[in-house]
Order: C-alpha cells, then structure tokens, then sequence
C-alpha cells in the first residue's frame, strides 16, 4: 500500500487513539476536599482535567497518571492509587 | 492584453501574489523583502486584496503561519532573505515533508557574517536538500511571471511541494523596469482555487506529518523525490502553458541562449543572465561562439537538460553566487560537474561572481571568455575557481 | 532614487525601454546614494552599475570634493548640477559640459520644500531632450497623486521653462 504524501494519517491520531491505558496510577478527587480552585487544571500536561460545577474532573481517557496535579493541589483532594485494570 | 508599465520589481511580484488570490500572508520584514510586504500591506488596506495579512514576530512565525494555512487548505504567501529565510529553515523542512504547496519568495540577499545587504545566493542554495522546488528569475517580468506559475506547480496533484522563487535583492526587487501584468481574469482562468487533497478540518481530523520510524522513513524520502523528480515535467508543462495563454516564455528548468553552435557556455542562475546574455551577443559580433544556460530550476536540477545543451560545448564556465566553504567550489559548479560526469564531457571552469553583490560587467565576462577560449584551445588552465573582479590588495 | 524612478517611467512614456535602479550599501536616511537609470531603444538586459554615463545630475553639490562625481564621465557627456552658483564657480574640473540649475529655489518656489527630483528633471528635459516634458508630466501624475502631483508637475514645468528661455 502507497504511503499517504506528506505523512498524512486519517482518524486524528490522538482523537481516536486513547491513551488513559499508558496509566500505573489513577488520580482520584475527594470532591468534599476539592473547591475548584483549577489549579490541577492549569498544571495538567494533558489537558485532561476540567472543572465541571466547582469540582476538578479527570479525563481518564487521556490522563496518563502523571500525578503532577495531586502534587500540585494545595487542598491535597487529590489522591494517586495504583491502577487496577 | 495585459498592461505593461515600469514598475519596481517588488511591485511586480506582489501583484502577482495578489492576483494569485492567497488566503493568508504571514510578513516579517528584512531588507531587500520589505517593499514586497509593504505593497500587500497596501493591497490589503485599500481594499483590492482580501486576506488575512498577519504581521507575526519572527520569520520562523511567518513560515509556520503559512505551514498552518496550507494545511488548512488554503493558499499562503510570504517571503523574506538572508538571514530572516535561514531561521525559516527549520520549518520548512517540515513544509516539504509534509508535502504543503506553499509559495514564498527568497529575495536573494548575502548572509552574515560579515553583514551584508546586497545579493548573492548564499542564502538560497542553503534550502538545496529541503525538498523544496527553488526557481530563480532573471528579470522582474519573469519573477511576476514565475510567481503565478509557482502556485500551479506547488498545487499540482502529483507535486504537491513548496516553491521557493528566488529573486535577486535590489538588481530585481528594486530595480523599475517595464513589466507586463495580465489581467485578472486570465489569471484566474490560468491558476483556479487550491483544492486541496487533505486538510485539517476538526471534523473529519487528519494528522500531518506523522512520526515515522525506521519502518517508513526511507520510504517517504522515496516519494519525496519521486514527487521532486516528477515536478520537472509540470514546471516545464507549466512554463509553455504560460506561454500560450500569455505569449512569454522564460524557460522550464532551463533555458538555452545561442548554445547550439557555441564552443563556450555559461552557466548561471538569476539576475547575471541578462548582463551575460548581452555580452554574449558582443562576443558574438566579434566572432566568439559564446552562449548562456540558464538554469532556472535549482531542485529539481535539470541533470538532462544540462547534459543536453552543453553536449557540443568544449568549455562550460560555471558562475556561483555563493560559496561551498571547504570544498573549493560553489553550489551550481559541484552539481553541475556531477551532471556532466562522464566520457564527452566538456571541460568544467568555475567562477565566483557576484558574492555580495560584487558587480559583474561585460568586461568581466570577457576575461572569463579569454580564459575559456585558452582551455578550449587545448592549453592548460587551472580548474581551480576564479574570483572574479577580487580585490587582491585586500587579500594579501 | 525618485529621480530615476521617474525618468525610467517618463522614458517608458517617450516608448523607450528603461531601467532604474538605486545603489545602497548600508546607508541612511539622508547619506549620499548613487542611483542609475539605462534608457534604450531596445530591451534592457544588461545589469552592471553604469560606469561611463553620459549624463551625471548632482542634486547634492555639497558632495563635490567628498565624492568624485566627474567618475567615468566622457568629454562628451554633461553634468547637470543644483546650484545657484555658476558652472565655473564650483570647482570642477572637467572637458565635459558643466551645467548648474537652482533646483533647490524652484523647489522652494513650488512644492515649500527643499525637494528636487522633479525640478531637476524638467531641466534636464530641457538641457538634453533624452526626456520630454510631455512625458514627464504622465510619470509625475503616477508617482504623486492630488495636490503633490500638480505641485511637483509645476516644478518640473518651471524649471524647464527657465531652461528654455535661458538657452
């Protein structure tokens, strides 16, 4: 098969290639801690972090369990556990 | 027909740009580019060219906008020199691989160190191994000419790679000449709309420029080529539909000057050929079978059309604008030879002329023809390159 | 530069080819520059720097004995210069024809500033005839528009009235 000119590739890549399965730890929010202050939003390398009604909410399609964003959150509402698949 | 007027050079070409229609310019100004941005900047402010015309910070923003808009389908413009086109570089490299039909000029001017603003090739001939077609023009009217062929070549189906027209600074993008613009509807009917065969839209996603590894990378390298090598038959298509539909003809990859019968040929590229071109014909009157090839297609090289034209040549005398520093000759000389190797092949003198904007002159090309006409002759001269019209004083 | 932008289109007009272009190294605003123009009856291909003109028009005569402005030209050729003094009152030394002309006044008398491309102009037309006056008029109306076109038209007419009437 004739490679695409350009090095173009339908589906988006990412779009369509999740990529939540590349995790060894899960964040996990305690919404009662978490006020919605979006700093684990700002912080997040993968832009998977959205702060629906005052509580951050975690992308786990996309979040790669970096855990930049429990180490970043001041209210410490955000926990790593390990990963059970 | 259309309307002819001397106009500078620079203007030449952003009419050309403006009748070709681009969705989006991206401008960063550096001399000798200026007046060419500053005239869209006009066109755009009095209403006669509608797009988007984004002043960015750097040139590397002004190739990525333009990268970006090509991806997104539409036609993009710019332009810039010297050193302003080498921090492009980076870019367009991924410009080329992605196989993205975008057209800038490179105002041919020298590169720093030492600082200098006046033309040579220094700056262009760098882009030789990007994958990026690179025509030089010799006169403002074939650079407004070859700017509307640059967008058919880049758009065509079985191209799809950005152009490079190289202008030389000042000698053409300053310099009022008579040039003839066509009018708009002939334009049109010549280069219609880009219609792209991918492009980024958020609703049917395409990734460009994807990674490829060791699996794919020599591959796409195989098509890249592939796509370059069959680009010098649309230039050529390109060059003669012109011709037909507005009556000049500057050449395909080439063009040959009184080099049928001619036992000297120059060969060169940009503004000098006009200045070798009349020399040719006083060397002529005087009895010297003297002729030019121009090289008009820097990549794709026109490996076959030189070997063609220079076939009953004894003698080519090859003029560089820049310098390969370290091995002794320039660009167009090094490619040259490597065109002309073999049984047969005519005897190879380079020169450098032209470094900086150093002035060529008839005389010049006569010395030049008096050391040719000795090789020809059968007597041993050096194949070491000439500077021609150096300074010695300052030198030794 | 605006001169010779303006002869090469004036030149065009008389339906000749033409071809002007400046001289820059790294100058400013305000620094000396050269800028040259070829006029022919056939197509203008050559692109060296003119080295044996047949005419030199000196707008700045301050620049005599900073630059030498008599370079390359023949005992044919003409120097037109701006300047109110008399041709043997400059200083210069040459068999070619010496001509001054007071751009800078009819500058003043005409557009209020100190401009002379187009006033020169009209002098040289007359001077020499390479440029008609008929054929200025077209190149100035492109280059200047409203007002500043029919002010430096009257400068470029001015002068070459006073030319005519002085030869």
């Amino acid at each position: 098969m004739r490679l695409n000119a350009g090095a173009v590739c339908a589906g988006g890549g990412s779009y369509v290639n999740k990529t939540g399965h590349w995790r060894t730890f899960i964040p996990r929010v305690d919404t009662d801690k978490c006020n919605g202050c979006g700093i684990c939003y700002t912080y997040c390398p993968d832009s998977s972090i959205e702060i629906v009604e005052k509580t951050a909410q975690i992308d786990y399609d996309y979040c790669k369990g970096c855990g930049v964003c429990a180490h970043e959150c001041p209210r410490e509402a955000i926990a790593m556990e390990e990963e059970r698949k | 027909m259309g309307k002819k007027a001397v106009i500078e050079g620079s203007m030449a070409i952003a009419i050309a740009v403006k009748q070709a229609r681009p969705h989006v310019i991206s401008a960063y100004p550096i001399t000798p580019q200026t007046h060419i941005m500053e005239f869209l900047a006009d066109f755009v402010a009095n209403g006669e060219l509608k797009t988007e015309y984004l002043r960015v910070d750097s040139e590397f923003s002004a190739a990525s906008v333009a990268q970006g808009a090509v991806a997104a389908g539409s036609r993009a413009y710019t332009a810039s020199a010297s050193q302003g086109l080498l921090l492009m570089t980076e870019v367009l490299y991924n410009v080329a691989g992605m196989r993205l039909p975008m057209v800038l000029t490179g105002v041919n001017r020298s590169v720093g160190t030492p600082v200098n603003i006046q033309p040579d090739h220094q700056d262009t001939v760098l882009f030789r191994d990007t994958g990026m077609i690179q025509l030089y023009v010799e006169d403002a009217q074939e650079a407004y000419d070859a700017h509307v062929q640059a967008f058919r070549i880049a758009e065509d189906r079985d191209v799809l790679l950005p152009v490079l027209v190289c202008v030389d600074g000042w000698t053409i993008s300053h310099t009022f000449e008579p040039v003839e613009v066509e009018e708009q509807e002939k334009i049109d009917a010549f280069l219609p709309p880009y219609k792209p065969l991918y492009h980024l839209d958020p609703k049917k996603p395409y990734t460009f420029g994807s990674i490829s590894i060791d699996k794919d990378l020599m591959e796409f390298r195989y098509l890249h080529e592939e796509a370059i090598q069959g680009a010098k038959a649309k230039i050529e298509a390109i060059a003669r539909e012109f011709e037909k539909t507005f009556g000049r003809y500057y050449g395909g990859l080439t063009q040959s000057y009184k080099t049928e019968d001619a036992d000297i040929v120059f060969v060169a590229m940009g503004s000098i050929i006009g200045t070798l071109k009349e020399a040719v014909d006083e060397l002529r009157a005087q009895g010297k079978k003297v002729g030019v090839l121009k090289v008009r297609s820097y990549r794709p090289f026109p490996v076959e059309e030189i070997r063609a034209a220079l076939a009953n040549a004894k003698v080519a005398c090859v003029i560089d604008r820049a310098i390969s520093i370290g091995f002794g000759a320039g660009p167009l000389t090094i490619d040259t030879q490597a065109a002309l190797y073999g049984p047969n092949a005519p005897q190879v003198l380079p020169f450098y002329a032209g470094l900086g904007g150093k002035d060529v002159e008839l005389k010049h090309v006569a010395e030049m023809v008096a050391k040719a006409e000795k090789a020809a002759a059968g007597e041993a001269v050096s194949a070491e390159p000439e500077y021609v019209n150096i300074n010695w004083n300052l030198v030794s | 530069m605006i001169t010779a932008e303006l002869f090469a289109i004036a030149a065009f007009a008389d339906g000749k080819y033409s071809q002007a272009f400046p001289y820059f190294g790294g100058e400013r605003r305000g620094a000396p520059v050269q800028a040259f123009v070829r006029i022919d009856d056939r197509p203008i291909r050559l692109r060296s720097k003119i080295y044996n003109p047949d005419y030199v028009i000196l707008q700045d005569p301050s620049l005599i004995g900073i630059v030498d402005v008599l370079q390359g030209l023949g005992e044919d050729g003409m120097i037109l210069v701006n300047s109110e003094l008399l041709p043997e009152e400059i200083g210069l030394d040459t068999k070619a024809r010496v001509v001054t002309f007071p751009a800078t006044k009819i500058a003043l008398e005409t557009l209020g500033v100190p401009i002379t491309n187009t006033a020169i102009m009209g002098a040289f037309s007359a001077l020499t005839g390479e440029i008609t006056i008929d054929a200025l008029k077209p190149a100035i109306e492109e280059k200047f528009t409203g007002e500043l076109g029919e002010k430096n038209l009257l400068a470029a007419t001015t002068a070459y009235e006073r030319v005519r009437a002085s030869l």
